[in-house]
């Protein structure tokens, strides 16, 4: 049986552009979440987000590449090569063994706005030569398979905000089954336009409040809606013996991976949370489990369906072994990065595992006596962890969950 | 001036120096493709009040600059 572990990793989140300093963040309970700076928002309902600070793409990835690719492809090739300078993979697996699963929960959202007002107003001729191929959602997994020379299976997945999750899901199965021996996967995004936020607003999801200190506020009884973020989280698998005889940093085992559909409604939750609750089982390792040593990074958006359900799922799934866990919402620090937001939430958790620290669900003000797990409000706990989990579940109804172990 | 126009646009697309691009200069060595060249055009016609669609002959600045010549030589 082939097992497969994690050998680098890189983060381009609201709370820092590396995984060092997602780290400090991380753990410090630092807020990403601010007004929007990216547009006016003067006559918006909705005026917060988290977004990326000091992301000079000219600079770190040439003005060439910066002006040909879209915005959450930048953050996947930045966050790619520090994944990739840590794992040190590139070179010692044939490039036909080595391959992408990386996704986006939209795409290239900016451009595709950019380039349509050049059609409206200049008309047709004007379109950018470069519009589809900056803007089509495979495109961040395109250009990191160049950047590396991964000739092996190259995939663009989206399951919404459960893309991520997914992507390394997918890629944990491409190694485990023998068609890869080494994966790029992750996710990006860069969604925070206009458009989107009208979008998302009017379709209730999002936040009531542009306080960015109340406004994300996962299982408070004060939530009422997620708030949109962006960013990019890249993780390199590797086949267990592969990154053992190559004397490799291996920084987590990959242990499951549980993909389930509630087949219920577009954007709402299945309130029976069935096959969250599967998602979780289906993630869960062979043996024994010592339920007071798990943490479950939890998709905790703060919209008010979606805590109860995840709260509902785990106590379907794992019964009164439910209380004894570590959860917490790192959407509360970074915002919710959609496509991105699986890979960063991975790589939380395995940096929780490595340091034995459950991050916090900060802005955790108000308890709702619906939802009485252990959510880490606030201050993060120094506690010894064998597991990790990372769920996210998706519009289209679309549950993912990870599982991670130290090695 | 269409010269110096064109290097200034194609060191502002490209990471190379203003100084360093001739009219010997390929767009191959510029790591410009035609997907660059088609959207470089583009700005030309709005600079220059033409209509212009690249060909695959044009391979040098100096191609080029003449070639946008010929077409504002014509107005």
């Amino acid at each position: 049986m082939r097992r497969v572990v994690i050998t680098g990793m890189g983060a381009v989140t609201p709370i820092g552009n590396n995984v060092e300093e997602f780290k400090n963040a991380l753990f410090a309970g630092t807020n990403g979440i601010g007004l929007i700076t990216k547009f006016d928002i003067t006559d918006n309902k909705h005026q917060v987000a988290g977004e990326v600070k000091n992301f000079d793409a000219a600079a770190l990835l040439g003005k060439q590449t910066a002006r040909k690719t879209d915005t959450f492809t930048q953050y996947a090739i930045v966050a790619a090569r520090e994944a990739m300078e840590q794992s040190g993979v590139q070179g010692t697996v044939p490039t036909d063994r080595i391959g992408v699963c990386f996704g986006s929960g939209i795409g290239g959202i900016e451009t595709l706005c950019e380039d349509h007002q050049n059609l409206l107003e200049k008309g047709a001729r004007k379109v950018s030569p470069h519009f589809v191929p900056k803007m089509i959602y495979n495109i961040a997994a395109g250009n990191i398979a160049i950047e590396f020379k991964a000739n092996g299976p190259c995939t663009a997945v989206s399951t919404a905000c459960a893309t991520g999750t997914t992507a390394v899901g997918e890629g944990y199965r491409a190694i485990l089954h023998g068609y890869a021996d080494a994966m790029i996967c992750g996710g990006s995004e860069a969604a925070i336009t206009p458009l989107t936020v009208a979008g998302f607003g009017n379709c209730q999801a999002l936040s009531d409040s542009n306080d960015p200190e109340t406004c994300c506020c996962p299982f408070s009884k004060n939530r009422s809606g997620f708030v949109m973020a962006e960013g990019a989280g890249v993780l390199v698998l590797e086949e267990y013996e592969h990154a053992v005889a190559r004397g490799a940093q291996i920084l987590a085992e990959v242990v499951g991976y549980g993909s389930t559909c509630d087949a219920h409604h577009v954007t709402a939750p299945d309130p029976e949370a069935q096959f969250v609750a599967k998602a979780f089982l289906d993630a869960m390792p062979e043996g024994e489990v010592d339920f007071s040593k798990v943490y479950v990074n939890a998709h905790g958006t703060s919209t008010p369906l979606n805590d109860k359900t995840e709260t509902t799922a785990l106590k379907r799934a794992f019964g009164d072994d439910a209380y004894k866990l570590h959860i917490s919402s790192t959407k509360s620090m970074t915002g919710h990065m959609l496509g991105a937001t699986g890979a960063v939430e991975a790589i939380a958790s395995i940096l929780a595992l490595q340091n034995d620290t459950v991050p916090p669900t900060i802005h955790y003000t108000e308890a709702d006596p619906e939802l009485d797990l252990d959510y880490t409000p606030n201050t993060a706990v120094q506690t010894p962890l064998e597991l990790a989990l990372s769920s996210n579940l998706g519009f289209g109804g679309h549950n993912a969950v990870i599982a991670f172990r130290k090695v | 001036m269409v010269k110096e126009k064109i290097i200034e646009m194609l060191a502002e697309a490209t990471d190379v120096e203003a100084s360093t691009i001739t009219l010997d200069t390929k767009f191959s060595d510029l790591g410009v493709d035609s997907l660059d060249m088609t959207e470089m055009c583009m700005d030309l016609e709005d600079e220059f009040g033409i209509e212009f669609t690249p060909s695959p002959e044009i391979t040098t600045v100096g191609k080029l600059v003449e070639a946008v010549e010929k077409l504002t030589n014509e107005d």
